[in-house]
């Protein structure tokens, strides 16, 4: 599904990469910029999101296709600079687009994200908008992936207490053979981590039964999936299911866990210091429409609008917007949870 | 007669706006109360989940060693996302440094006493927060520390809910006014309606109306109602003393004058001297002129003290016109005066009194004949106008001078232009009280060349 880069998108990232050279520093670290020029630019809005450029590229085409005048500046970062890129205020993003739902949600709290409303808006769910600023336009999964020549002559687990087992069980094939995030080092997992403690307390034997096997920690879904295709690893532990889902499937088995499947939710939202608030709205209103839906289907999967996602699968757990989200962002809450964490997963 | 009444104030006016305003100061009282009962069950519902919520996180405080440990419990913050959408702050602080949270968010100058929290509204972050403090006391290298959590919450839903409850109240408010007003209105009206009705009763009847009130009153204006009554009866007996008295004296002096006037006849016929002779006749006129006013006060005393006595028979007016006629035509042929009855075809019948119409009318063409010039017409016509019959009678005389009907109808009322003639000035006071009492309407209109034209209008049986 990549296709070939395009002459456009060629230059864009050449003279992004002009731009970085020439550009003040900056308080906060990009990974990639790219400028999809309009061929009749009069307006322009920056995105800054953690998505990968493969996953929006389209989705800013889509957008373009629409706005033809508008320029986009797609700007992708860790969530965490992300954070504090808009904490900073500066080379103000227009729009924020970012999985890690906890940091969006504490920007908004926090005051730095301004109220937007629509026809499109409204139509969301309770759950997946917050205070009018944070929109939810995707439902990502976390997921177990399985290695299936790992897997050959083994049941698949269906549980965590399942997996729980069958690790206790097979010491000798999952060690140094498992993957998870550093939690210390990705927002994401963090987020998935914590949010299953809040589910059961088999988050923590299963870590401590992990720890026991040498689980490998890694900061991206990408590298951890991966490996497991490779067979390197024999499974890797809350994956972002979008990515899974992204990759080809020959040698990986995706789970859904049936005692519970957490689920992220992606959102946008404009920060007070958006120089054109108004496009921003106008591309979030995009993402909600059929035509962005679609495109995001296609990359990343289902979306809060479509609604029969929820009533089929009993199992998935989305994770609520609000301020209980501002609880595992408090450090004295974060360094005892990470201590706790770090205690039971890295074991000599 | 007398100037009309000028009311001090209206009754119901002012009951109306004694209601109003007591309704409207209750009004006010439910607006406020409203406002503030809801308002402050608002608040402690606020006050409660901040309660709540500052209470979790201070009981997940501990100590370890040197250190305050705090893991804040996951609903201590999500309880406060469940039902609204307000912004979440919090810090907890000790005196010497803020531990976690906020740490510019707004405390109280001094710690609030353990398990009494403190509640305030702030300004934090551009917007307003409600928040609350509570402190504890934790043990840390065993010296007591004083350990205070903020936990603070916008109040944008406050502040919604808080103007719904003034839409609410003020709703309440004029709901109750207007209902109350309506309700007021309709309870004045009740109140007041035997006065109206008793006012209306004794307006219904005619100004000479003096019998009592027989309508049942209610008991407040029964006392009004009695007083009124013997205070008519008190009138009538005085009137009719005085106009027995009225009568007796008219009578009296027109019994002598009639001696006197037929002696001076006898006298005139026996004197020898032309200047005798009008000297005599002089006293004839005087005598005559002194009989009429005193015909006059008997007639004016019986129409004004006796109309409810009227008497009601049917009265041809033609027959009545023609006697009239026939009666004063000789003291008009003295001076050459010609009346025309001109004939009227049907019938002319009235209801009333043949008595007082003919006294009424007789002054009339007294009138007419007195302010003629000698040898002059004076015509009579009876005619018929749809429910009315009237009777005109113009003369050609000196006229009315401009003066208006109202000055020369009242009592004693004369024109400017009449020294020269003896006159009472009752004629007309007669005329209009006994038309007014048949219900009928009187004109006094200038003739057209010159005279007067007085018309007399009564209502056909
Ligand atoms: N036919 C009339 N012609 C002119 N004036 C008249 C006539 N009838 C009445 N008046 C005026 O009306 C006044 C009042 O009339 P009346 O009450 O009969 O009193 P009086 O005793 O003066 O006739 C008269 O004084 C006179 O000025
Ligand atoms: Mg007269």
């Amino acid at each position: 599904m990549r296709q070939s880069l395009p002459a456009t998108k060629i230059v864009g990232a050449i003279l992004a990469i002009l731009a970085l050279a020439a550009g003040p520093p900056r308080a906060f670290e990009i990974e990639t910029e790219q400028y999809f020029a309009a061929v009749d630019g009069s307006s322009e809005i920056t995105i800054m999101s953690t998505a990968d450029l493969s996953v929006f590229a389209p989705l800013v085409r889509g957008f373009q296709n629409r706005n033809p005048r508008v320029s986009v500046r797609y700007v992708v970062l860790s969530s965490a600079e992300l954070y504090s890129a808009v904490l900073a205020g500066e080379a103000a993003p227009d729009l924020v687009i970012s999985s890690a739902m906890d940091l969006q949600t504490k920007l908004a709290n926090d005051g730095f994200a301004q109220p937007f409303r629509s026809q499109a808006t409204e139509t969301l769910p309770a759950w997946a908008r917050w205070r009018d600023e944070l929109f939810a336009f995707t439902l990502e999964p976390a997921v177990l992936i399985l290695s299936k020549p790992a897997f050959a002559d083994l049941p698949r687990p269906k549980t965590r207490q399942d997996l729980i087992e069958l690790l206790r069980d097979n010491p000798e094939r999952f060690k140094n053979r498992i993957g998870t995030y550093d939690l210390r080092t990705s927002g994401l997992g963090y987020l998935f981590g914590t949010q299953d403690t809040r589910q059961s307390e088999t988050f923590w034997r299963l870590s401590e039964v992990m720890g026991a096997l040498q689980t490998r920690l890694y900061c991206c879904s990408g590298q951890m999936i991966e490996d497991v295709r490779s067979g390197e690893l024999a499974l890797a532990y809350n994956v972002l299911g979008s990515y899974a889902d992204a990759q080809d499937e020959s040698n990986v088995d995706i789970v859904l866990l049936e005692d519970y499947t957490s689920v992220m939710m992606r959102t946008a939202l404009i920060p007070n210091s958006a120089k054109n608030a108004q496009l921003a709205g106008t591309f979030i209103n995009y993402l909600l429409s059929t035509d962005g839906r679609a495109l995001l289907r296609a990359e990343i999967g289902p979306g809060p609008l479509d609604t029969d996602t929820f009533s089929s699968e009993q199992n998935l757990r989305p994770i609520r917007l609000g301020p209980g989200l501002l609880v595992y962002l408090d450090q004295l809450k974060r360094q005892s949870f990470l201590r706790a964490w770090a205690s039971a997963i890295i074991q000599p | 007669m007398n100037a009309p009444l000028k009311p001090s104030a209206s009754l119901r006016q002012r009951l109306r706006l004694q209601l109003l305003g007591l309704i409207a100061i209750l009004s006010l009282l439910l607006y406020f109360s409203v406002r503030t009962i809801a308002g402050g069950a608002a608040e402690t519902t606020q006050d409660n989940i901040l309660s709540a919520s500052a209470t979790s996180i201070i009981e997940a405080l501990h100590a370890e060693q040197d250190d305050i440990l705090l893991d804040i419990p996951y609903a201590a913050l999500s309880m406060l996302g469940a039902n609204s959408e307000e912004r979440v702050f919090y810090r907890i602080m000790t005196k010497a440094s803020t531990i976690t949270g906020y740490d510019d968010l707004p405390a109280p100058e001094t710690f609030p006493a353990p398990e009494q929290p403190v509640f305030y509204n702030s300004e934090y972050r551009g917007s307003a927060v409600r928040i609350v403090a509570m402190t504890r006391v934790i043990t840390v290298r065993d010296t007591p520390t004083e350990v205070l959590a903020l936990v603070a919450q916008t109040r944008l839903g406050q502040d919604a809910i808080t103007a719904r409850i003034a839409n609410t109240a003020a709703a309440l408010g004029v709901g109750f006014f207007l209902i109350a007003g309506i309700l007021g209105a309709l309870t004045v009206e009740s109140a007041l309606r035997p006065i109206v009705n008793i006012a209306q009763a004794v307006q219904r009847r005619g100004p000479h109306d003096l019998r009592p009130m027989l309508k049942p009153a209610p008991l407040e204006l029964a006392p009004l109602l009695a007083s009124l009554n013997s205070f008519m009866e008190r009138l009538r007996t005085a009137l009719l003393r005085t106009e027995d008295f009225i009568a007796e004296a008219a009578h009296r002096v027109r019994t002598p004058l009639a001696t006197v006037r037929a002696q001076t006849e006898i006298a005139l016929r026996r004197a020898k001297t032309p200047e005798d002779r009008e000297a005599l006749r002089a006293v004839i006129r005087a005598v005559d002129e002194s009989a009429r006013s005193a015909g006059q006060l008997l007639d004016h005393a019986s129409v004004t003290l006796r109309a409810d006595k009227m008497e009601r028979g049917d009265v041809d007016l033609s027959a009545l016109v023609k006697d009239l006629v026939h009666g004063l035509a000789p003291t008009a042929e003295i001076r050459d005066i010609r009346i025309i009855l001109h004939p009227a075809e049907g019938e002319f019948t009235t209801i009333g009194d043949p008595v007082l119409l003919m006294g009424a009318l007789r002054n009339i063409l007294d009138n007419a004949i007195k302010y003629s010039p000698d040898e002059s017409e004076i015509s009579v016509v009876l005619s018929a106008e749809e429910e009315l019959c009237c009777i005109t009678i113009c003369d050609s005389g000196r006229g009315l001078n401009d003066a208006e009907q109202k000055t020369l109808t009242r009592r004693f009322g004369r024109g400017s232009n009449v020294a020269d003639v003896v006159g009472s000035g009752l004629g007309l006071t007669i005329v209009s009280e006994v038309v007014a009492a048949h219900g009928g309407s009187f004109r006094l209109t200038p003739n057209k060349e010159r005279g007067t034209c007085a018309k007399v209008c009564l209502p056909r049986k």
